[in-house]
C-alpha cells in the first residue's frame, strides 16, 4: 500500500484540476472587483487554536531552540491582526492542516478560502457569500437557486418538539437525555460516551436528523447556533429574542462548505473562551498548545466591527465537479502525499 | 486483549460489541457543526451475520475480537458438520451449519477455504472467490446464441443454482464468482 511504486498517480483527473484552477481565478476576480485585498500570512505559528475539537500538527524547527511551531488550522488569527492594524477587507486562499481528520469529505491538509468584510455582520455576510457562490455556480454551468436560510433552533424544535431548544445561555441548548431518547425510539445508534455532553448530543442530532432535511439543489445558510458553539463569534439574540451565536454554516445538502462569524472583538471574552477550551483539553488529557497572545493583544487594540467566512475550496470543487470523494479533487490525498 | 481507537477503524477490523465479535464493513468520519467528530460504522455480527449501524465518538476505544482467519483445506461433510484441515499442522476442525452458512454450496473436496476462528472455534467459512463446477442439470442450449443477454437456471452437483447464458449445456464446466453467486465464464 504505502511507498509502493503503484500509488504515484494523481487522485484528481485533469478536468477536476482545471476546475480547481478556475475556481481560484474566479474567486480572485470577484475579490478584486470588490477591492478585497489578497494577503499571505505565516503557515507556521508560535501559537495555535485551542478549540477542543481541533488538533494541530506541530514541527520543531532548529530556530526556536526546541519550542514547537504549529501549522495553522485556519489563517484566522493573523488575518485578524491585519484587520486590527489596517481595518480593510482581506482575503486569503491558504493551506490549512487538521490532525486526525480523514474521510470521504476530509483530508488532513486542505485549502481554505477565508475573507473578512469590515462593517458587515453575519447576516449581511450571507448575501456576500451568496454573490460569490452564484458567480462560481453559473461559471460551472450549474443552476443557481436563491439560498435557503434556516435556524438551528427551528430545525431542532421541528425534530424534537416545540421549545426543545433553550433560548438562553443558562441551560444546555438541548437536553442530551431527550436526544438519546429520540435516537432510541427510532432504533438509531447513540454513542454511550456522549454522556451528558449537550454539545455532542446536539451535533449528533444535527448530523442524523437535521442535515438530511436540507435541500440538495441549493445552498442553505444554517444560523441560530447554540451560544456554547460560538468559538470566535459574537453571542446575540435572534429576531425572536433567543440567545444565539452570531454565526452561520453553509451547506449544499448535507455537505458543509463553510463557516461564517460576526467576529468577536472583545479580548477579555475571547480569553475566557480560550481558557474554557484549554480546560476541556486538559480534562480530556489532550495537548494544550499556547494561546495566541498576539491575537488577544490585537483584539484589545481594537478589531473593527467585521464579519468573516471560511470556505473549504476542495468541498466547493467536490460540489461543482460532482466528486464523491475529496481525493477526486486533490492532486494527491494524504496517503499519496 | 488489545483495544482499537476509532482512528484505527477500517473495513475488516474485528471488534467486540455487546459481547459478540463483529467485523467493520464500512466506516465514515463525520464532524457536524465544527464540533465533536464521530465515526459512523456499519458492522457485521460474525455470529449472526446481521449488519447494523453503530456510531462512535472520535477517540472511543473498543476491544478487539479474538478472531483469526486461517487458510484450511475442505475435506468432507457428514451432513451435520463440514470437516477442514490445517495444511501445515494437519489439525482437523469441524464447522456446524451456522458457521458454514451458504458456503457449502461452493465447497469442492480439497478446496482451500478461509475459516474464521473465534476463540479457536469456526465461526464462518469463506470459499475461494472463484470455483469451477460441472453443471448437473439445465434446459437444452440454444446453439449459436452467444450474443443475446438471456439466462436460464443451471443446477450444480453441490445444490447451488446459477444463472447461466442460454448457450451453456449440461455437463459443461463453468467458473463461478462465489461472492455474488454469478456465472463468470465457460471452462474449456
Amino acid at each position: 500500500m504505502s511507498g509502493g511504486a503503484n500509488d504515484w498517480p494523481p487522485g484528481a483527473d485533469l478536468a477536476r484540476l482545471r476546475l480547481v484552477a478556475e475556481l481560484r481565478a474566479d474567486i480572485r476576480a470577484w475579490m478584486a472587483e470588490r477591492d478585497v485585498l489578497e494577503v499571505i500570512t505565516p503557515v507556521l505559528s508560535a501559537a495555535a487554536s485551542v478549540d477542543r475539537h481541533l488538533d494541530s500538527f506541530a514541527t520543531v524547527p532548529v530556530e526556536t531552540g526546541g519550542a514547537p511551531r504549529w501549522l495553522q488550522t485556519s489563517p484566522e488569527y493573523p488575518m485578524k491582526r491585519l484587520l486590527a492594524a489596517y481595518a480593510v477587507d482581506l482575503y486569503q486562499i491558504a493551506p490549512v492542516f487538521r490532525a486526525g481528520e480523514r474521510g470521504r469529505f476530509h483530508n488532513p491538509e486542505f485549502t481554505m478560502l477565508e475573507w473578512y468584510r469590515v462593517g458587515m455582520d453575519h447576516v449581511t455576510l450571507m448575501e456576500d457569500v451568496a454573490s460569490l457562490l452564484e458567480r462560481l455556480w453559473r461559471r460551472a454551468g450549474r443552476a443557481w437557486r436563491a439560498p435557503e436560510r434556516r435556524s438551528c433552533h427551528d430545525l431542532v424544535d421541528a425534530v424534537l418538539g416545540a421549545g426543545a431548544c433553550a433560548g438562553t445561555a443558562k441551560e444546555p441548548f438541548v437536553d442530551p437525555d431527550r436526544v438519546r431518547a429520540h435516537f432510541a425510539a427510532r432504533g438509531r445508534s447513540f454513542p454511550e460516551s456522549v454522556g451528558d455532553d449537550a454539545d455532542a448530543a446536539f451535533e449528533l442530532l444535527l448530523d442524523e436528523f437535521v442535515l438530511p432535511e436540507l435541500p440538495d439543489d441549493r445552498v442553505t445558510f444554517l444560523h441560530g447556533w447554540p451560544p456554547s458553539r460560538a468559538a470566535l463569534a459574537r453571542v446575540g439574540h435572534d429576531e425572536l429574542g433567543r440567545m444565539v451565536a452570531e454565526r452561520f454554516e453553509l451547506y449544499v445538502g448535507t455537505l458543509e462548505l463553510g463557516n461564517g462569524y460576526h467576529e468577536l472583538a472583545d479580548a477579555a471574552e475571547q480569553r475566557i473562551r480560550f481558557e474554557r477550551e484549554l480546560e476541556r483539553r486538559r480534562a480530556g488529557g489532550r495537548e494544550t498548545p499556547p494561546v495566541d497572545e498576539r491575537l488577544l493583544a490585537a483584539l484589545a487594540a481594537g478589531l473593527p466591527d467585521c464579519a468573516g467566512v471560511a470556505i473549504g475550496l476542495e468541498r466547493l470543487a467536490m460540489v461543482l465537479g460532482g466528486a464523491a470523494h475529496i481525493d477526486e479533487v486533490l492532486a494527491f490525498g494524504f496517503e499519496r502525499a | 486483549m488489545a483495544n482499537h481507537s476509532t482512528n484505527e477503524f477500517k473495513g475488516g477490523l474485528k471488534i467486540m460489541l455487546d459481547g459478540d465479535p463483529h467485523a467493520i464493513v464500512s466506516n465514515e468520519f463525520v464532524k457536524p457543526g465544527k464540533g465533536q467528530a464521530f465515526t459512523r460504522t456499519r458492522v457485521r455480527n460474525l455470529k449472526t451475520g446481521r449488519v447494523v449501524e453503530r456510531t462512535f465518538k472520535s477517540g472511543d476505544t473498543v476491544e478487539s475480537a479474538d478472531v483469526m482467519d486461517t487458510k484450511m483445506q475442505y475435506l468432507y461433510s457428514d451432513g451435520e458438520a463440514w470437516h477442514f484441515m490445517d495444511p501445515d499442522t494437519y489439525e482437523q476442525l469441524e464447522a456446524g451449519k451456522a458457521a458454514i452458512g451458504d458456503a457449502h454450496l461452493w465447497l469442492l473436496d480439497g478446496a482451500e477455504c478461509e475459516v474464521t476462528l473465534y476463540n479457536g472455534q469456526p465461526l464462518a467459512v469463506t470459499p475461494p472467490n472463484f470455483v469451477e463446477m460441472v453443471i448437473k442439470e439445465t434446459d437444452p442450449g440454444l446453439r449459436g446464441d452467444t450474443a443475446t443477454g438471456g439466462t436460464k437456471p443451471a443446477h450444480m452437483e453441490s445444490g447451488a443454482v446459477v444463472k447461466v447464458p442460454l448457450f451453456i449445456e449440461e455437463g459443461e464446466k463453468i467458473r463461478i464468482d462465489t461472492r455474488t453467486g454469478e456465472y463468470v465464464s465457460r471452462v474449456k
